[in-house]
């Protein structure tokens, strides 16, 4: 269907003419940089199982990490919270996103940073701290489109018709800010000289550590929490057309979440060279986040309160419950892990990267695979997916892989630590490193397969949304509520709202 | 005052809103990170810790480049065991002049804080071109590409010229002779005469064909130079008779590199 079609049939439908095309554009980069963002960590996770895979001096693991890295968070996650952001502000405030050229440029100049960093990784081109690696330049590029960003969704915000700013954009506001200020205070650094890529950062040592882990933690905190709930806060409602079960949870669960979450960073850093108060600061907010933390999960889980039937039956409401049972656990997980004399044993081993997977995977990938499968009926005027069948099927396929992959790192990781640790009764180490590398070989190979499932979950997405965008509807379909579908490609074409 | 009932005042005002947003999330960041650059009470007094010479920079650098930092830290922790299996645990003033740290995050390799001359330059070198070759369980990558690549030369001076900016105290003269220090370091005696060298960063400077082939200075020479002064440079008996209290101006290395003139 064309996109005037779309404009004149949602212009008739509402009184706002909403600016779905910049939705849908990002809506197909997330789907796009997702696949190639698992792809890229499904491969680096078989050169830990088979190291014949790195192919010097481009294609190895420490060139590829950071872009399998960047392509999930920054690709996929950003191109996730562009299209959400814009969508939800325009429908909660009523009124036409701010800005169609700067809107648009938001989206090229984003697609452009990514290429820029992208490449920049396998030629080598990089700051190497993790989750900024990209140099000066590409920074400096970021740094206009984020600008831009802030600005469209503000003036958005400002001519709205609602009197209220709904929580949503509370989120995304505090997700948009903050993550402007992370990105330019980690990034203070002087180019070589402006024809070189290479720069250095200013700070240096134990200075450069904690800024780094600021930066480090709340990536996590309010790129790939604060923003993505903001996108539960509209979309778990709105598909189990419910309200959002407490305002006022939500008002102390927002304030203290990002009070505190500012504050965790340090327990990064535990038993290094960072002073002792900073890291005892850091354990003890990273414990006090618990709570904030769980609030929003109540709020999201509670939401359904009175319409759990709906769980039953509708896959795409699975995917955003399953993604705040994850984000649950792995909040739990988190202060836990902060605790100094865990961290002394989880720090530095696979155990971590487990933890992050649980997040990302199980929270910030089902969250917005959820979203996207709201989304993409909506934005193309369907009045569902394709098949909610096949979203069924991509949820199991994808939670099993979730549980291949964090059930193998746990036990290695662990696994690794006590090694490391172990004594034996003349009093020497028990084990020589590379043993304990050794011993992780099999669990490498259950992380692979685990990812693997995980990607065919995410191809099977992509396919799903090809053939809604089509217009096609599967045979012996039913809807969310259970009632057989019409095959007919007439039947859909009538507008869902 | 009943801040759940007057929160309306904020969702009706977005800049006011936006306002409280950003000084709520500075404050953490604000308490943690200032008081860190009152570098006094952060790095503890050392002797011996010196600014990367120019060939052990390039090495810096292509550690940086290759993202080694995924897979290896540089950050011994005051545990048992660490302490036994990688040496004395790190401190403050061993990576003062790492714009950024290299402390890492993940241990799929051994930590390599206290790697230097911990093996020999040839071992250094197999392990590059094939790390199966001399450790059959490994996983690292091969970098056999390093010994073709020469490092560059003329760069090193402008390298220098903005650590210094930053705050690392080159002189003028370690800058001017940047070049020529590298290609000294990565010769050594009797080829080539290292008294500058010597002169600009001490006696204790590794200087030899550290990759084994005397016709290039290549990126496998300037990594081993960076890898065999990791963790070297700190005078652990000098630093005994130090007074933990006596916290002055010398604990930030500027008196140790003049004193070298």
């Amino acid at each position: 269907m064309s996109k005037e079609a779309t404009d004149s049939q949602i212009s008739t439908g509402h009184v706002v003419d909403y600016n779905y095309d910049i939705v849908r554009k990002f809506t197909l980069a997330t789907t796009f940089w997702g696949v190639i963002g698992l792809m890229g960590g499904v491969f680096i996770a078989l050169q830990m199982a088979f190291p014949v895979l790195n192919l010097e001096p481009y294609l190895t693991f420490g060139r590829l990490r950071p872009l399998h890295t960047s392509a999930v968070i920054f690709a996929f996650g950003g191109n996730a919270l562009f299209a959400t952001s814009y969508y939800v502000v325009q429908r909660t405030c009523r009124a036409r996103l701010w800005g169609d050229r700067a809107a648009s440029f938001t989206f090229w100049g984003y697609q452009a940073f990514i290429i820029m960093a992208a490449l920049g990784y396998v030629l080598g081109v990089t700051q190497a701290k993790e989750y900024a690696e990209p140099e000066w330049y590409a920074d400096l590029w970021l740094t206009a489109v984020w600008v831009t960003y802030l600005v469209v969704y503000m003036m958005t915000v400002i001519k709205r018709k609602e009197p209220h700013l709904y929580v949503a954009n509370w989120f995304f506001l505090a997700f948009i800010i903050t993550v402007a200020v992370l990105h330019i205070g980690n990034n203070l650094s002087l180019p070589v000289d402006w024809r070189y890529a290479k720069s250095y950062s200013v700070p240096a040592g134990v200075q450069s550590a904690m800024i780094q882990w600021w930066y480090g933690h709340n990536a996590v905190g309010f790129f790939l929490t604060a923003g993505f709930l903001g996108m539960m806060y509209y979309f778990i409602p709105k598909r189990a057309e419910r309200p959002v079960y407490s305002y006022r949870l939500s008002i102390v669960h927002f304030w203290s979440l990002i009070f505190i979450y500012i504050w965790a960073g340090p327990h990064h850093l535990h038993y290094t060279a960072l002073p002792d108060w900073a890291q005892t600061l850091g354990m003890t907010f990273s414990i006090m986040l618990w709570m904030p933390s769980w609030g929003g999960m109540i709020n999201g889980m509670m939401t359904l309160s009175g319409a759990w039937h709906k769980l039953r039956k509708d896959p795409v409401l699975q995917f955003m419950i399953v993604a705040l049972a994850f984000y649950g656990m792995s909040t739990f997980e988190g202060p836990l892990m902060s605790i100094r004399a865990v961290n002394a044993l989880s720090h530095y081993t696979d155990w971590t990267i487990g933890h992050v997977h649980s997040g990302a995977l199980g929270w910030v990938g089902f969250i917005t695979f959820g979203c996207l499968y709201y989304l993409v009926p909506k934005l193309w005027n369907r009045e569902e997916v394709y098949s909610l069948k096949l979203v069924s099927l991509h949820l199991w396929i994808a939670t099993f892989g979730i549980v291949l992959y964090i059930t193998s790192m746990w036990v290695s990781g662990i696994m690794q630590g006590l090694m490391w640790r172990s004594y034996n009764e003349y009093g020497f180490l028990t084990y020589s490193f590379v043993e304990t590398v050794q011993a992780m070989h099999p669990y490498y190979i259950i992380r692979a397969c685990g990812g693997l499932l995980y990607l065919a979950g995410a191809l099977i997405m992509t396919y799903n949304f090809y053939r809604t965008i089509k217009g096609d509807v599967a045979v012996n379909e039913v809807d969310k509520d259970g009632n057989p579908r019409q095959t007919t490609r007439a039947a859909v074409l009538v507008a869902a709202e | 005052m009943n801040p759940l009932k007057n929160h309306e005042f904020l969702e009706k005002r977005s800049i006011v809103l936006l306002l409280a947003i950003i000084v709520t999330v500075l404050i953490g960041g604000i308490v943690e990170i200032v008081p860190l650059f009152r570098q006094e009470t952060v790095i503890e007094p050392v002797k011996g810790v010196r600014p990367y010479t120019p060939l052990e920079l390039a090495g810096y650098n292509i550690y940086l480049r290759e993202g080694c930092y995924n897979c290896h830290s540089q950050q011994i922790r005051p545990l048992r065991d660490e302490v036994t299996r990688y040496g004395h645990y790190s401190l403050a003033a061993e990576s003062m002049y790492d714009h950024p740290f290299q402390w890492g995050s993940k241990r799929t390799g051994p930590d390599l804080a206290r790697v230097g001359k911990k093996y020999s330059d040839a071992w250094h070198v197999a392990h590059m071109m094939n790390p199966r070759s001399v450790v059959p369980e490994s996983i690292m990558p091969s970098y056999s590409f390093l010994m073709n690549r020469g490092v560059k030369m003329h760069d090193l001076g402008h390298h220098l010229s903005a650590l210094k900016a930053v705050g690392v105290p080159y002189d003028e003269a370690m800058i001017e002779n940047a070049d020529k220090d590298a290609y000294a370091q990565a010769n050594g005696e009797p080829r080539v005469d290292i008294a500058g060298l010597q002169e600009r960063y001490g006696e204790n400077v590794n200087a030899r064909d550290f990759d084994g082939q005397p016709n290039i200075v290549s990126e496998m020479d300037a990594l081993i130079a960076y890898l065999q002064v990791l963790g070297t440079m700190v005078d652990f008996e000098a630093t005994k008779d130090v007074d933990p209290g006596a916290v002055s101006k010398a604990t930030l290395g500027q008196d140790d590199m003049e004193g070298g003139e």
